[in-house]
């Protein structure tokens, strides 16, 4: 039987995600105040950007999947080619790579642009092709991610680039690349890395990927953070200080407290209790994100949610992780939560694309 | 042959999908719980040790600054070292209100308000959260003893003991050595934050700035748990930095003070070095400063003095003075002009007292208004002949002049590890081109002859050219640094050397820089008389002001610091090179009779014994031979 189209599905909207984000958002707001030093300026420009998010949002679940998909390819070449600008511009200019800046008219990260197009542009060819994808056309995905992926980590960006590689990545895994494949990469990685690190590499590279991957060794430096980050969180405890009561993240010896490290005062002023229940917020939106993808109509889409949802997760992954002095620090802000308008934006304008994927389906009713 | 039409199979794709869903979810999953695990170990396990870290006690990084290295003369005499001394550091983060805690420094030591505004500045410098800032240095007992009784007034105060660099040789070496400061703002955006997180002076200027990198050493720290109001309870972890390096200059103090007492207090500059291996012995620019000043901070008055003496005691003459080289280009033009071919030892050229181009009618003069009538190479470099010159630079023309100059070191940093030395200048039609839209005249090519015209050299290039021809062309960067912690250091830009054609032509030169010392016509002779050991020498004169055709030089017109500027290279003993000296005399007139003695006696303190004699390390190959053979 075919039930009537809800008034959220109209206007493409998908509730539950809808009421996730909204927690979030409200969430931290909360959180942001107290790590910002009650800073109420900061909070205003954050739900700013929270609510441009929203609208640039809600535009792009106006767009069919199938529109998008067309301007995809052309999407992608003029991103390449804003990469390219920013990297001539910022090696005559010095600093300020990462951005494109006309001023007045309009300033942004191209790179953020990218965590977009990225994978819309690997679903869009390989969505074309027979499933699983054979070795012709994995080696042109991997050419497509490589491009944008080398002219990012030149900027530099590591963070950036690596989320960008993994996006595109993960539109690869869920296509069905052949798990052959990708044991015999891993197991190809181990020998090269080893033989790289005693045959190749100089002394100070091996010490600078030592303190990258082990921060605390170099405690003035990173490693102050990670100290300081996880001194923070461990004296949170089960329930936390309370709200404004966290003394590390006050007395300003967490730097960064409301960007790349605000985890550190959630676990700091709410505990583990504060953390599991931000986990488990996130692990609701995958798991919309991941029954979307499986209900999606067309391959495109499915390819295109699976990546953005599983991307989504490495990002929380990676912060909370990097935070907690499980990983390298590599500069990824914690979704949603982080201070910052960019981030966002885009994190809201890839919820519009999963939102118009899932409610263009030709046969709603079918839920 | 036709390739089967591969249809879609919708249904398999979304399988595909479907299964790497599900792997996905089940990764997420366990990467999930591995977050809960961590954050488990870290809020529940380590809970104890974390909070007894954040609630009672802080956890602190202090860095551990490394002690610099130190500097010495070449036989061992401490030239920088470093000493005790105690400085107030303030803590922002401990002191509250902490522009009221400066009121009260400044009220229970009895500064004054100047004192307040540095004080203010310097605790804007502070970087990290909770590190102390050192606001006043070289506190006295009594200071130290006020703080100590008014310690309640003073939260997050503190009098801390810090080595502070300390020059024991004074002025002698502040234009070689130079001196370190305090970091500026500036330093701290291009310095490693890490490797200078303890360190609050940087080298500022000559071996100090040069050497910094190994001077400094590497920062260590210290993990320390301190309670609310900072006192360190206990070090939990701790790495020792590592000190600077030791580095052995190859100046003597001793000939150093010679060389300055030859100077007798004329505003001056001396080079001395050792033509075999580059190493400077001596390098004077006088007048010169107390680098001790500038270590922890010269007050604005003491350094608007400094600044602002007619005298310009702060200027490196030897690095960055740049005077027309005069008469003392002389040998190395001549080489140019043997090599090239355009004249030989016995080319002869009369001088009436000028030269003229062929259809000019200025007249470029000799020195010598009468004219030394028909001269040859030897002659004219003994006599310092203007004319013979002119006649050999038109021949070699401004290209050749140029190239062979420019292999002499003239107009490019000659130096090894000087930081300031300035590169002077050597035209060329191209750089005339350039800076004044111009084409090339004859007439300057003329005037490059006798080191005049646009030509600019320091006292320390002037040296090397001379060194060049004491060597025979083998190139060694000049360098103030012997050993760094046991180590020469590397020239990594090395210059080729000069290979004659005719490597005899070195000596034909040297033979007349020889007569200009022992001829009996030679323009210094006066300043070889009673010599030990054989000199080869050559004179010069700096104009500072323009003198037009056919005004005279009139000296008692001339106010005194219009005089020309006396110049004399020189090197001993000639036929086996040790020393090379190059002096410049400012405001002296006279190179063979201003300069030339003060040379003399700078090669008689190095090359003489206490007994008076050639010391016998220094007596000549071939005497050496022959006492051999005697024996």
């Amino acid at each position: 039987m075919r039930r009537r189209a809800t008034f959220l599905q109209r206007i493409h909207v998908d509730g539950p995600l809808l009421i996730l984000l909204l927690t979030l958002a409200a969430g931290s707001l909360f959180v942001l105040y107290s790590a910002s030093g009650k800073n109420w300026d900061l909070l205003i420009k954050q739900a700013t950007s929270f609510g441009l998010g929203l609208v640039s949002m809600f535009v792009i679940a106006q767009l069919e999947p199938r529109f998008m998909a067309r301007w995809v390819p052309l999407a992608y070449v003029a991103g390449v080619i804003l990469l390219v600008v920013v990297d001539v511009m910022g090696h005559n200019a010095m600093g300020a790579t990462r951005w494109i800046n006309i001023p007045g008219v309009i300033r942004f990260q191209p790179s953020e642009f990218m965590k977009i197009i990225m994978p819309a542009t690997i679903a869009w060819y390989l969505a074309k092709r027979t499933l699983p994808p054979t070795l012709k056309h994995v080696a042109a995905s991997l050419a497509l991610i490589g491009i944008p992926f080398v002219l990012i980590v030149r900027q530099p960006d590591l963070g950036t680039s690596l989320l960008i590689l993994a996006s595109g990545a993960f539109v690869l895994f869920m296509a069905g690349l052949r798990w052959r494949w990708i044991l015999s990469v891993l197991a190809a990685a181990v020998p090269v890395a080893v033989a790289m690190w005693f045959f190749i590499m100089h002394d100070y590279q091996k010490q600078r990927i030592l303190t990258f991957l082990d921060p605390e060794s170099d405690p003035l430096g990173t490693g102050w953070n990670i100290i300081q980050s996880k001194a923070a969180i461990g004296s949170g405890g089960v329930f936390g200080k309370g709200w404004l009561l966290g003394t590390q993240s006050h007395l300003d010896f967490l730097p960064e407290s409301h960007t790349d490290f605000i985890i550190a005062v959630l676990g700091e002023e709410f505990g583990l209790v504060g953390i599991c229940a931000l986990l488990l917020i996130y692990l609701l939106l995958i798991g919309r994100g991941l029954v979307i993808t499986a209900q999606a109509q067309t391959l495109y889409g499915k390819l295109l949610a699976g990546s953005l949802t599983m991307t989504f997760f490495v990002y929380v992954f990676v912060n909370i992780g990097m935070v907690s002095g499980l990983l390298p620090v590599v500069g990824v802000p914690l979704p949603f939560i982080s201070y910052g308008g960019t981030s966002l934006v885009t994190l809201l304008s890839a919820f519009g694309v999963l939102m118009s994927i899932h409610t263009h389906r030709k046969w709603i009713a079918q839920v | 042959m036709s390739q089967p039409i591969r249809l879609k199979d919708h249904e398999k794709d979304a399988r595909t999908v479907r299964s790497r869903v599900v792997v996905g979810a089940a990764a997420i999953l366990v990467l999930i719980c591995v977050l809960i695990a961590r954050l488990y170990f870290l809020q529940v396990i380590q809970y104890e040790y974390h909070s007894t870290l954040s609630e009672n006690n802080r956890v602190h990084v202090q860095p551990i600054p490394p002690t610099r290295g130190l500097i010495f003369d070449r036989n061992g005499v401490v030239v920088a070292d470093n000493r005790p001394s105690f400085s107030l550091s303030m803590t922002r983060e401990r002191s509250g209100d902490w522009r009221q805690v400066l009121d009260t420094i400044v009220e229970v030591l009895e500064l004054s308000d100047e004192d307040r505004q540095l004080f203010e500045r310097r605790m804007k410098q502070g970087r990290r959260p909770f590190e102390p800032v050192p606001i006043l240095f070289e506190l006295n007992e009594e200071q130290i003893a006020r703080v100590a009784v008014n310690q309640f007034r003073l939260p997050g105060v503190e009098v801390v003991a810090q080595l502070v660099r300390h020059y024991p040789q004074g002025a002698h070496f502040a234009h070689s050595v130079g001196y370190v400061g305090r970091i500026n703002e500036k330093e701290l955006k291009t310095l490693d934050p890490v490797d200078y997180s303890g360190t609050h002076h940087i080298g500022k200027t000559g071996i100090e700035r040069f050497y910094e990198p190994e001077l400094h050493g590497t920062v260590g720290y210290e993990e320390v748990e301190t309670n609310a109001r900072g006192r360190v309870l206990r070090v939990l972890k701790r790495t020792d930095p590592k000190p600077g390096k030791d580095i052995v200059l190859s100046l003597d103090i001793k000939l150093q003070e010679a060389a300055e007492e030859a100077l007798g207090g004329r505003r001056g500059a001396i080079v001395a070095m050792d033509p075999r291996t580059g190493e400077v012995l001596a390098m004077v620019s006088q007048p010169s400063f107390d680098p001790n000043l500038f270590v922890t901070g010269i007050g604005f008055q003491a350094y608007a003095d400094l600044r602002d003496s007619i005298d310009r005691p702060l200027f490196n003459r030897v690095l960055r003075g740049l005077y027309p080289p005069g008469s003392t280009i002389k040998p190395a033009v001549a080489i140019a002009g043997l090599d090239s071919g355009v004249i030989n030892a016995g080319s002869r050229v009369f001088d009436p007292g000028f030269y003229q181009l062929p259809n000019y009618d200025h007249k470029y003069r000799n020195w010598n208004r009468t004219g030394d009538g028909w001269v040859d190479l030897d002659t004219a470099i003994m006599r310092s002949n203007d004319t013979y010159f002119y006649d050999l630079a038109h021949k070699l023309g401004i290209d050749k002049l140029d190239s062979y100059m420019g292999q002499f070191g003239i107009g490019q940093k000659v130096s090894l590890d000087m930081f300031e030395e300035s590169p002077g200048l050597m035209p060329s039609r191209e750089w005339k081109r350039k800076t004044r839209r111009q084409a090339w005249f004859p007439g300057e090519t003329l005037i490059l002859g006798i080191g005049q015209g646009y030509m600019q050299a320091t006292p320390l290039q002037l040296a090397q050219a001379t060194a060049l021809v004491a060597n025979k062309g083998k190139w060694n960067r000049p360098r103030l640094a012997r050993t760094i912690e046991g180590a020469p250091p590397v020239d990594e830009n090395p210059m080729p050397d000069i290979v004659l054609r005719n490597p005899s032509d070195w000596g034909k030169v040297t033979h007349g820089m020889e007569m200009v010392m022992q001829g009996a016509r030679g323009t210094a002779r006066k300043a070889a008389i009673g010599a030990k050991y054989r000199i080869a020498g050559k004179s010069g004169t700096a104009q500072v002001v323009a003198i037009r055709q056919g005004e005279k030089y009139d000296r008692s017109k001339v106010q005194e610091r219009h005089r020309d500027h006396a110049l004399f290279v020189g090197f001993a003993p000639a036929d086996n090179p040790r020393i090379v000296v190059s002096v410049m005399v400012e405001n002296g007139e006279s190179g063979s009779g201003v300069a030339a003695p003060v040379v003399r006696q700078i090669m008689d303190a190095w090359l003489l014994g206490p007994d008076g004699q050639l010391k016998p390390e220094y007596a000549s190959a071939a005497g050496a031979e022959i006492t051999a053979l005697e024996e």
